[in-house]
């Protein structure tokens, strides 16, 4: 966070560098208002003015104030809360240190439930990433019907996860469409409880998550796409590369602070998932099933249970865990991408 | 037709060998096809299915629609639960996408177009809310909006919306406004025009297509939001869609075709928000993730 504060007095150069790299460590975009000397309208003197002050309280205090009070706050109340035995009624008075937190981690459920959360994230990257930027390659040529075949393709993304819930699990029943299709095909061998049954459940869930997602990655590729100029390609196509060179060599590469943050949203989502889980399986089922995550473990013991104090306790190991993934992935990979905007991008 | 191949320039944009073109045209028209039929199969399956009997679903599930059944869509969009519905999802989308929008839009001016210190932080503590979805925040936030009395109301679902909104309204019209030349203020300015009304007159117009592509996340994101209302609402004629979708789906599980009339009609809305302005939304972002 305090690089990008230390990047942020930059030149017209921090437009060719990603944005929202979700972290922090990005540079901010110049400021359409330039170096104090440049100045020359002596009559309002800029930056520093009473009024000027006045109009950037007005201008960004609301938002500030909205972020601050139900972002960044409640994790706060969260650190407070986790250290007691609270049910949420009445004033929070029973005490009890660090034992929430050692019950959670000494948890074979909670334990599960995170080695769910990282193969979601990890089978995530396998699955979507190859295929989004073969959908995302094929989109950004000239394609007759494009923009149906584009529409098409975001419907899973654009639909609520409750419809895709429902409507999945209607489908994945014992005796649903697709087992009934299976059947059809003379493959009734290969029908099973695509829902119920542990060792298949969560191979579902993934299907089901890579179906819903991967629209996400192709707009965030076909954006990064679109911020490649033509000429590079076209250059090499001149020098006699193939289609299949080009992307490789020229824009596989330029696309690669896109592909990082795309990755870097996905890990995070990953390790947050809930509403899927908790439309199809529901509380009692996902535990059985084996597709319990963090964020059911936490609803289904915190507040459902009607203990706040330990489910904000979750909360708390939820966020610390997100917060050193997303500090190492940029210490890692990301910090690579301001780098490379000097050096290996330009290979 | 090889031969005009061989010797013609590729035009712009068809970054491929001239000779593998048409093969590959096909090939590529096939993938495509096959690609969209797997991501639409299940979209189908619930449409079609509401046009359906139970009895049919029961014993053929994967089948067409033997007897077109109009009666299920007709029953839930006479249903006054669903209408209501509807309008609280509407209000809280709306809400949420006009009070993000402007709140993003003036501080995004401010951190594009005004020098100070502690610019660099304050883009940096929301930009740092993108790493945290509701998911981590949603215990404590719910005891907060109790604390405030705001459950079983939408105002309780707005204003943490809004909140959870901004960092990528920022992120991306952060941008927007900071390509805005410097010469169209200075003019502005010499005619006697202050910065906030220079505001006012064109930096909101200049940005529409950004405002555009943040509205319509926004208002995507909060249509189909789920697990806010979960917990924040618990009377059902606070209900917004989803929850309202899962509520139908439990109470009538028995009455399938229903069931899937009700989620069919529900994605709506969104769906068609999403193809009217798709080209809005890629080309928005452009801007966030040059590649």
């Amino acid at each position: 966070m305090a690089s990008a504060r230390d990047t942020s007095p930059l030149t017209g150069d921090a437009a060719r560098t990603p944005v929202a790299d979700g972290g922090g460590a990005q540079p901010l975009p110049p400021s359409g208002q330039p170096a104090v000397g440049r100045r020359t309208n002596a009559r309002r003197p800029r930056g520093t003015g009473m009024g000027s002050r006045l109009e950037l309280a007005i201008l960004i205090g609301p938002a500030l104030i909205v972020f601050l009070a139900f972002v960044i706050f409640p994790v706060v109340i969260a650190a407070y809360y986790g250290f007691f035995s609270w049910s949420g009624f009445g004033p929070a008075v029973d005490f009890v240190g660090l034992r929430n937190y050692i019950v959670i981690l000494t948890d074979p459920a909670f334990h599960e439930a995170l080695g769910h959360n990282i193969f979601i994230a990890v089978m995530s990257l396998v699955l979507q990433g190859p295929i989004a930027l073969g959908l995302a390659l094929l989109l950004n040529r000239k394609l007759r019907y494009q923009s149906i075949i584009r529409v098409l393709i975001f419907v899973p993304y654009v639909i609520s996860e409750v419809v895709v819930g429902v409507g999945w699990s209607l489908m994945l029943q014992t005796n649903g469409a697709l087992n009934g299709l299976l059947n059809r095909l003379g493959l009734g061998a290969l029908a099973s409880d695509w829902l119920s049954d542990p060792a298949v459940a969560i191979w579902t869930l993934m299907v089901i998550i890579t179906w819903k997602y991967i629209g996400f990655a192709v707009i965030l590729f076909l954006a990064g796409l679109q911020g490649i100029p033509d000429e590079l390609s076209e250059a090499a196509a001149i020098d006699g590369a193939s289609y299949w060179q080009v992307q490789r060599h020229i824009v596989l590469p330029l696309l690669g602070p896109t592909i990082r943050i795309w990755a870097f949203l996905s890990i995070i989502g990953a390790l947050q998932l809930f509403d899927l889980v908790w439309i199809i399986w529901g509380q009692y089922v996902a535990s059985t099933a084996g597709t319990s995550t963090m964020a059911t473990y936490m609803v289904a013991n915190g507040r459902n249970a009607g203990s706040l104090g330990y489910g904000s306790a979750v909360a708390v190991v939820m966020f610390l865990i997100s917060l050193v993934v997303a500090l190492l992935y940029q210490r890692f990979l990301l910090r690579r991408d301001t780098a490379g905007a000097v050096t290996g991008g330009k290979r | 037709m090889a031969v005009i191949d061989t010797i013609e320039i590729p035009p712009p944009r068809e970054h491929e060998a001239p000779g593998q073109r048409r093969s590959g045209q096909v090939l590529i028209y096939l993938v495509a096809l096959v690609l969209i039929g797997l991501m639409l199969a299940p979209v189908a399956y619930i449409i079609l299915g509401g046009f359906r009997s139970n009895a049919d679903i029961t014993v053929d599930p994967s089948g067409f629609p033997s007897v077109w059944h109009w009666e299920n869509y007709a029953d839930v969009l006479v249903s006054p639960v669903f209408w209501q519905q509807v309008g609280n999802s509407t209000i809280a989308a709306v809400a949420t996408t006009v009070l993000v929008v402007a709140l993003g839009l003036m501080a995004a001016f401010a951190l594009s177009r005004y020098s100070f210190r502690g610019r660099g932080l304050i883009y940096a503590i929301f930009t740092a809310g993108l790493m945290f979805p509701m998911t981590v925040a949603i215990t404590p936030l719910y005891i907060l909006v109790r604390n405030l009395g705001l459950t079983n109301s939408l105002v309780g679902v707005i204003i943490p919306q809004i909140a959870f909104a901004l960092p990528i309204t920022i992120i991306i019209l952060v941008p927007f406004l900071a390509a805005i030349p410097h010469e169209l203020q200075e003019a502005a300015s010499i005619d006697g025009c202050s910065r906030l009304g220079f505001f006012w007159r064109m930096v909101i117009p200049l940005s529409m297509p950004g405002v555009i592509t943040v509205g319509i996340l926004a208002f995507i994101a909060s249509w189909n939001s789920y697990m806010l209302p979960l917990f924040l609402l618990s009377t059902e004629s606070t209900f917004t869609l989803p929850l309202g979708t899962q509520a139908f789906a439990s109470q009538y599980s028995v009455d399938t075709a229903r069931v899937l009339a009700f989620t069919s009609l529900s994605m709506i809305p969104a769906l068609v928000f999403f193809s009217l302005f798709e080209r809005r939304i890629v080309g928005g972002l452009t801007g966030a993730v040059k590649g």
